[in-house]
């Protein structure tokens, strides 16, 4: 039988939830037994190459770019998780909330008083994303199914999940592993 | 309107005693002199109240009437509850606005007109209607607002805005309102014929306890809405041990679509304050307030008269009556603009100086009430039913009605009829049967009691008007079929959201919540787990808030999602793809969009 | 015991309470607890967070405020009454900007502690980021309305113990917030950094300046041990 499989994605984030993943240490062998990973940065796949179980999502919507992915992984996966605080509630990317994005803008690459830019404009390459109005948790843009709190969430926190959906069992956290922080 | 002057304020305050209680009375003098209640005037205020500097600020910045910012001399508050809107409310606004050359909440440049919306001041039946300062404009068109504008720019003054008087009291020369009273039909309680101060003199031959045993047999309920027995309010409040106690009569009639209050005002204020009176020596009170709601101040000095003339005659004062040791007499406190001040324990709080929030219960007023003594809170409509009694009998007034509910019940219908106004119609006529009186038979929906009552439609339009099955504090707004219920909803809950004093979380957070998700129905973004969703959230709203205001507050969207349910399905769609309707990509991407000069390359 | 009691029942198990108590206080005697935020021993009760409401022979009241009565039956860890705590909690949550990651109140916060307890992973309401500021101006505490939950308790404490009233709320509804009794702010109050104001708030919404993540993760108050486990404990005894 085929392995089911799993994808992942780090979105507005700082990776530190795919490094608590790493952090599951030997057990990586076990979960390599059980599941193949798709698109992830562990495995550097950038695109989907079928339908995937779990769909683990590090990191909110600050951009058109997060959007993109977020919406193929709701396409692709049959159960997707928000994992981490940035995918639940915006975490640190979330303070610029309150400021417009052009003074945020301005402020990073123009009148902060450690820019050095000549230039006095913000930078507009095609290949950069559009930043949204504001950051967006992944819930506000697509469903979501499950939800692993955390910054980051524990190696055990994330253990406990994937054995408890790979088994088909609901995730049920003890106490200690419920953190926000 | 003079600069600030600190003599001005340690006057206004000696004037009032440097009482703390009366700090409500203090702070509305201050800003009558200097347009708002500036910083500095807070501080001198505190210092001679002697409190804390902050409870200034608490007090003024929690109701809408008062102002820590400089506004115009000329206040300009329309109407916009959803009957206002429906009478043409945007319309209304859209002239004054082009008039003066501002949007709602601005002051002209000029600094002398602020424009400014606010919820119902009881003139649904004459809507749209505003307030302009203390004097009521109704039946407004785009015209009148444009000679409006142009009046106040010419002199500056709103009465001479009054061209036409209405009816009754209402062409008072103390009163001189264009507001009209309506009263469609007349009943043998409120609006039946009676001799003055006999009710008075009855329950003067009785003792208290006889007083208070005679309104137990009429069985009379409060009219409120609440529909706690009067009588046993009484015992409660005569039983508890203190010196002093109170008599408290709530006309802070906030709830939208009910102006029944303001008619009885007008028209009855003797056989009002003959209830005071005789719910005072009933329940052993030296004292009565009438709590009015500030936007019937321009009614004061017609009240403040009656009350001066029953002093005249002996019905206020050291001896009422000649009656030896009945010693009693009535002040108005005159609110600021707070829906939550019709909450009894919030009126009290306001009545004592202090901003409108509910305070907790047990102790209940009738053990401690104003400023700790035991307080008996009245409804208008029920101290006037109380004369009635006493003057013509319990037994007389128990037969009235239905079984469970005695008595004649005050209606004020207003929306989509072709008869709105004032009823006086006995407990127990099915809805149909008032409906068919003021001309709403085609009715799609009706809102018994107001935003926190319940809608309802023809499928109840069987069942009976009575504490048992539909009660109502009065409030009657009909709606056609061609009107949109989740809009009616949105704008309750708008109206809930502004109201809610924010004491307790679920009310402070649960509305928002509320209107939010209703907006999202409305726009066609949300599937079926929506239903689920706004029930979950209405029932904490519901069970977990601290008063009254908060345990009603989701009604408007509970009672829709039971009786109207296909008006929330309708708009819902399924969602496989799991894509949130909710998030709109062009919109989050828009002002980048605009900064980088390009479009979205992804959407 | 000589003096008066009354006797009531409590998701079945009965409780001694003397008749001037609160549910809450009677409970916390007895070794029950019922959640709570706004709540504070020394402090008056003041009712409004409303995560303490149970019921009360069916009818819903705060367990803070609610005094005892003979023979009443009070309904708390009900799968309704839970629910209706995890609503006010996320409530909370989404109403001020919590961010736990970078808070120096995270493992001793109260809200987050009984978000725990309740088992809560993510508020199920819509963040309302709401545009809040601080006020840094006294030398040695600081007030973050980003993290305010308005439960009064720096209000209370002020004016109960510290015999200041340095704060007090102002505005209405969704905009309520809690003040400084000077237009000046926090430092042109009487608040002095031996105030118990600061200790006694629930979440890091008024703190003492310079300290911070003083307590290493894992040793923090609410690291192993739920919210409540100190009165829970009392069962045993």
């Amino acid at each position: 039988m085929q392995k089911p499989k799993i994808a992942t994605a780090s979105l507005a984030g700082c990776f530190g939830c795919h490094m608590s993943l790493l952090d599951i240490d030997d057990r990586i062998l076990k979960l390599i037994d059980l599941v193949d990973f798709d698109k992830s940065p562990v495995d550097d796949i950038k695109e989907f190459t079928g339908r995937c179980l779990v769909g683990l999502i590090e990191g909110g919507c600050c951009n058109e770019e997060n959007v993109r992915v977020l919406q193929e992984f709701r396409k692709h996966c049959d159960i997707l998780i928000s994992v981490g605080d940035c995918a639940i509630d915006g975490g640190l990317p979330a303070l610029r909330n309150g400021i417009p994005l052009k003074e945020c803008l301005t402020e990073a690459y123009i009148t902060g008083p450690t820019v050095y830019n000549p230039s006095g404009k913000i930078p507009s390459d095609s290949e950069i994303p559009l930043l949204l109005d504001r950051i967006y948790p992944c819930h506000e843009v697509v469903k979501i199914d499950y939800y692993l709190p955390g910054c980051p969430p524990p190696a055990d926190t994330l253990w406990q999940a994937l054995t408890a959906l790979l088994s088909g069992k609901p995730i049920d956290l003890p106490y200690e592993l419920i953190k926000y922080d | 309107m003079t600069a600030y002057n600190e003599t001005i304020v340690k006057d206004i305050c000696r004037r009032f005693g440097n009482e703390r209680s009366r700090m409500m009375d203090v702070v509305k003098e201050v800003q009558t002199s200097f347009g708002h209640v500036p910083n500095e005037a807070m501080d001198a205020i505190a210092r001679a109240l002697s409190c804390p500097r902050v409870e200034v600020q608490s007090l003024v910045s929690f109701y809408a009437f008062l102002t820590e910012r400089p506004k115009g001399n000329i206040i300009i508050r329309l109407c916009d509850d959803v009957i206002d809107r429906m009478q043409g409310f945007d319309r209304i606004a859209d002239a004054f606005k082009e008039e003066l050359g501002i949007g709602i909440g601005e002051t002209t440049t000029d600094g002398k007109i602020t424009l400014e919306a606010t919820p119902c001041i009881g003139m649904c039946d004459q809507a749209p209607a505003a307030l302009i300062n203390d004097v009521i404009v109704t039946n407004l068109t785009k015209d009148a607002a444009r000679e409006i504008v142009a009046g106040l720019r010419e002199h500056g003054d709103p009465q001479r805005l009054v061209k036409r008087l209405g009816d009754g009291n209402n062409a008072h020369e103390l009163v001189r309102a264009m507001v009209v009273n309506n009263v469609r039909r007349k009943g043998d309680v409120i609006f039946g014929e009676g001799k003055p101060s006999d009710g008075l003199k009855n329950a003067l031959a009785m003792s208290p306890v006889e007083v208070i045993r005679a309104v137990k047999t009429s069985r009379l309920r409060g009219r409120g809405g609440a529909g706690f027995p009067t009588g046993i309010k009484w015992e409660f409040t005569r039983a508890a041990k203190d010196e002093t106690r109170y008599v408290i009569c709530n006309a802070d009639e906030g709830e939208p679509g009910t102006f029944k209050d303001r008619v009885i005002l007008t028209e009855k204020a003797d056989l009002l304050f003959e209830g005071m009176t005789i719910a005072g020596y009933a329940i052993g009170a030296q004292a009565g307030i009438l709590y009015l709601r500030a936007e019937y101040v321009y009614l004061r000095p017609y009240l403040e008269h009656a009350l001066a003339e029953r002093r005249k005659s002996g019905l206020l004062g050291n001896k009422i009556l000649g009656h030896a040791g009945f010693n009693y007499d009535i002040r108005i406190q005159m609110g600021a603009g707070a829906y939550i001040c019709g909450e009894e324990t919030s009126l009290i709080s306001s009545a004592e100086g202090f901003r409108g929030d509910p305070k907790t219960r047990p102790p209940f007023p009738a053990q401690k009430g104003y400023m700790g003594h035991p307080s008996a809170v009245n409804n208008v409509e029920t101290l006037c039913c109380v004369t009635r009694i006493l003057e013509r009998g319990a037994g007389w007034y128990a037969q009235m009605g239905s079984n469970g509910t005695s008595g004649t019940k005050l209606l004020s219908v207003s929306g989509d009829c072709k008869i709105p106004g004032v009823y006086e119609i006995p407990f127990g006529i099915t809805l149909k049967e008032f409906l068919a009186m003021a001309g709403a038979e085609d009715a799609a929906a009706v809102q018994v009691g107001g935003p926190s009552g319940q809608m309802v439609g023809p499928a109840e339009f069987n069942r009976i008007i009575c504490y048992d099955d539909l009660a109502t504090g009065g409030a009657i707004m009909v709606f056609g079929p061609q009107r949109d219920l989740l809009w009616v909803v949105s704008r309750f809950m708008e109206f809930f959201v502004e109201e809610s004093c924010g004491y307790c979380t679920p009310c402070r957070v649960g509305n928002v919540l509320l209107r939010r998700k209703i907006e999202e129905v409305r726009a066609g973004k949300c599937d079926p787990a929506a239903i689920a969703y706004l029930e979950d959230l209405g029932q904490t709203v519901k069970i977990a808030s601290r008063c009254g205001l908060g345990q009603t507050s989701a009604n408007p969207v509970l009672t829709t999602l039971k009786n109207f349910r296909p008006l929330y399905t309708a708009r819902m769609k399924e969602n496989e793809a799991g894509m949130q309707m909710t998030f709109d990509i062009s919109a989050a991407v828009r002002d980048a969009e605009i900064i980088a000069g390009r479009k979205s390359a992804n959407f | 015991m000589n003096e008066k009691t009354v006797t009531f029942i409590v998701d079945g198990k009965e409780i001694k309470a003397r008749p001037e108590q609160t549910i809450m206080k009677a409970c916390d005697e007895a070794g029950v607890y019922i959640p709570r935020l706004c709540a504070f021993k020394d402090l008056s009760p003041f009712g409004s967070c409303r995560v303490c409401t149970v019921k009360v022979n069916g009818r819903p009241q705060a367990a803070c405020t609610q005094p005892v009565g003979e023979g009443i039956v009070v309904e708390s860890q009900t799968a309704e009454i839970q629910q209706i705590r995890r609503n006010i909690i996320d409530m909370l949550f989404v109403e001020g900007n919590h961010f736990c990651m970078f808070c120096e109140k995270s493992g001793n916060c109260e809200l987050q502690a009984m978000a725990y307890r309740l088992g809560i992973l993510a508020p199920k309401f819509p963040y309302m980021f709401p545009v809040r500021g601080v006020d840094a101006s006294h030398p040695d505490i600081f007030i973050d309305w980003n993290r305010c939950i308005l439960c009064a308790r720096c209000i209370r404490t002020s004016c109960e113990i510290d015999g200041k009233n340095a704060y007090g709320f102002i505005g209405r509804g969704p905009h309520k917030r809690v003040a400084t009794n000077s237009s000046a702010g926090l430092k042109g109050t009487d608040a002095d950094v031996s105030d118990k104001a600061p200790a006694n708030c629930p979440v890091g919404s008024l703190m003492y300046k310079r300290i911070g993540y003083a307590v290493p993760i894992g040793c923090r108050l609410y690291d192993k041990n739920p919210i409540g486990s100190d009165i829970e404990m009392k069962k045993t005894t």
